[in-house]
């Protein structure tokens, strides 16, 4: 296939029919309109295709639920304020196994915040966000060609685990046109014993959140437990950008990647030996790729989009092996590459 | 090679489309590309800018800390943007309507009144096609009619007059200025 020139919400709506999503449920909301208006537009054309406009971001996550419950391949997308909306609705579809795709292409927050792209949803992804003991696989593409591979990927992993899968992005992720190749997505397998379709004369299925008893509910939640432990043996995705000599690593995902990858060019120019680690998966994080890292690296730095929350997450991969520093803009600021470059530079000769 | 264009004017002026059409052409040209608007509650009048940048290899940033080219439609984006402009960079300036001049001495400039141009043809919407017209005669990036060809793809299916206008517009521009 050719390659088209497409924004990266667009890239997501297409990436997401040819995966077989024929149900998509969504409320519009800056900067993933897009999205939105391409599910509007193309879901009508493609056959069996569903789209709905829901009354609320809350309708629209419950409504994939169930739509994901009968047996459809399901997607909804808002961004950050909408998808704090949506969290109750993604814990329930965790406790149900309920596969689905959320995305959330953030904005500067807290509140209403403002519409320029931000990381600041980093912890609400990661860490569940909605309540109870449970984890979502969390995607964050950096390219546009990323988005529409980790889209396919994420249907895939969603049915593979019957889980609710988010891929995270920010508004310039969204907005951002690159040139694309849309990979052949697989066959979908997904056993027909766990779509309610009609019991006709055999027994009834249940598919429930509900368990009053308190032994059940723990079995339940080990039970998950188990299965967020393969997911983590087995779908880490990261990328290593010129750490084979490198005397300094910057860790950042997504748009701030990007950036880095910028700062690390003008830095390299100028003979200073910077790498990268992107994780591609915020959960499960690269945990033990990156405190590998530390074996011949001792000086680390952060990079986000926000005060600081994949800090956390470095800290607890690196233990103390080695020097963490941060540099942040939250709230909708884009540094620059050469912004970051002057951190990067400044820090590099550092031993504190 | 990695070239770096911000466009930026008023909304309405059509300064998304320059770079669209430009990130398309160099696309199908073979280079990589990356296409950046800066999007937000702008409207007609409000400001609009994009970043495009073309590079023979993977685009690290598609953020621009020093871009090679400024094209400004309007006096305000003159003033945000001239201090970013690398050293030995080239400012594309609509003088129809700006007036001032960039302070900084290390840029070149290059100002064309595309706005009048365009109400000598009739038609004051296509002055951003016209400052293509100067601006693809000047950087070569991409040549002229593979330039048009993709401008034709983008607009669609809309009439075929367009398409004419455009040419006309487009060469307007491109025979106004020397080639250097």
């Amino acid at each position: 296939m050719n390659k088209v020139l497409m924004s990266g919400n667009n890239i997501i709506g297409e990436a997401a029919i040819r995966a077989g999503c024929r149900f998509y449920a969504g409320y519009p909301i800056t900067p993933q309109n897009e999205l939105t208006e391409y599910m509007a537009n193309h879901m009508r054309n493609t056959p069996d295709g569903v789209f709905i406009q829901s009354e609320s971001e809350i309708a629209a996550i419950n409504m994939i639920a169930g739509a994901s419950a009968a047996g459809a391949r399901v997607m909804t997308s808002s961004s950050s304020p909408g998808i704090s909306l949506k969290q109750e609705g993604i814990s329930s579809m965790a406790a149900c196994e309920l596969p689905g795709i959320i995305v959330n292409i953030m904005r500067g927050g807290p509140g209403l915040g403002n519409i320029r792209p931000s990381q600041g949803d980093y912890f609400q992804a990661t860490r569940g966000g909605g309540h109870g003991d449970y984890r979502t696989i969390v995607f964050a593409p950096a390219t546009c060609q990323e988005l529409a591979d980790l889209t396919m990927d994420a249907f895939d992993l969603a049915d593979k685990y019957r889980s609710p899968v988010m891929i995270l992005a920010d508004g310039m992720m969204g907005q951002m046109m690159e040139p694309v190749v849309f990979k052949k997505p697989k066959a979908r397998i997904y056993s027909e014993k766990f779509i309610l379709q009609g019991a006709g004369t055999g027994k009834s299925k249940f598919i429930r959140g509900l368990i009053l008893d308190a032994i059940d509910m723990e079995e339940h939640n080990w039970k998950l437990a188990r299965k967020y432990k393969i997911i983590a043996e087995n779908e880490i995705r990261y990328e290593e950008h010129q750490i084979e000599d490198a005397q300094m690593v910057i860790v950042a995902y997504g748009t701030a990647a990007r950036i880095a990858k910028g700062a690390i060019k003008r830095l390299r120019d100028n003979g200073l030996k910077v790498g990268l680690f992107r994780p591609i998966t915020l959960w499960p994080f690269p945990e033990l790729n990156l405190r590998a890292l530390s074996a011949k690296v001792k000086n680390f730095l952060v990079f986000e989009m926000s005060t600081g929350q994949m800090l956390d997450d470095v800290r607890l991969s690196l233990q103390g092996y080695a020097k963490i520093d941060f540099h942040g803009r939250p709230g909708g600021a884009v540094p620059t590459p050469s912004e970051l470059a002057n951190v990067i530079a400044r820090n590099y000769d550092k031993n504190d | 090679m990695i070239v770096k264009t911000i466009f930026s004017g008023f909304g309405g002026q059509g300064v998304l489309m320059m770079g669209l059409s430009l990130a398309h052409s160099a696309m199908n040209s073979g280079y990589h590309v990356t296409y950046l608007p800066a999007y937000g509650a702008e409207v007609r009048g409000g400001t609009a800018n994009c970043t495009v940048a073309i590079a023979d290899e993977e685009i690290a940033s598609p953020v621009a800390s020093e871009p090679d080219y400024l094209v400004a439609m309007n006096s305000p984006s003159l003033f945000t943007f001239q201090n970013k402009l690398s050293a030995g960079g080239t400012i594309f300036l609509n003088s129809s309507i700006v007036e001032d001049r960039p302070n900084r001495l290390d840029v070149k400039v290059c100002a064309i009144p595309c706005g009048d141009i365009a109400q000598e043809l009739g038609n004051s919407r296509v002055a951003n096609i016209i400052m293509m017209g100067i601006f693809i005669k000047k950087t070569n990036i991409v040549p002229a009619e593979m330039y048009l060809k993709n401008l034709e793809l983008i607009m669609g299916s809309k009439k075929k007059t367009v398409a004419e206008v455009n040419r006309k517009a487009f060469a307007a521009g491109f025979d106004y200025v020397s080639d250097n």
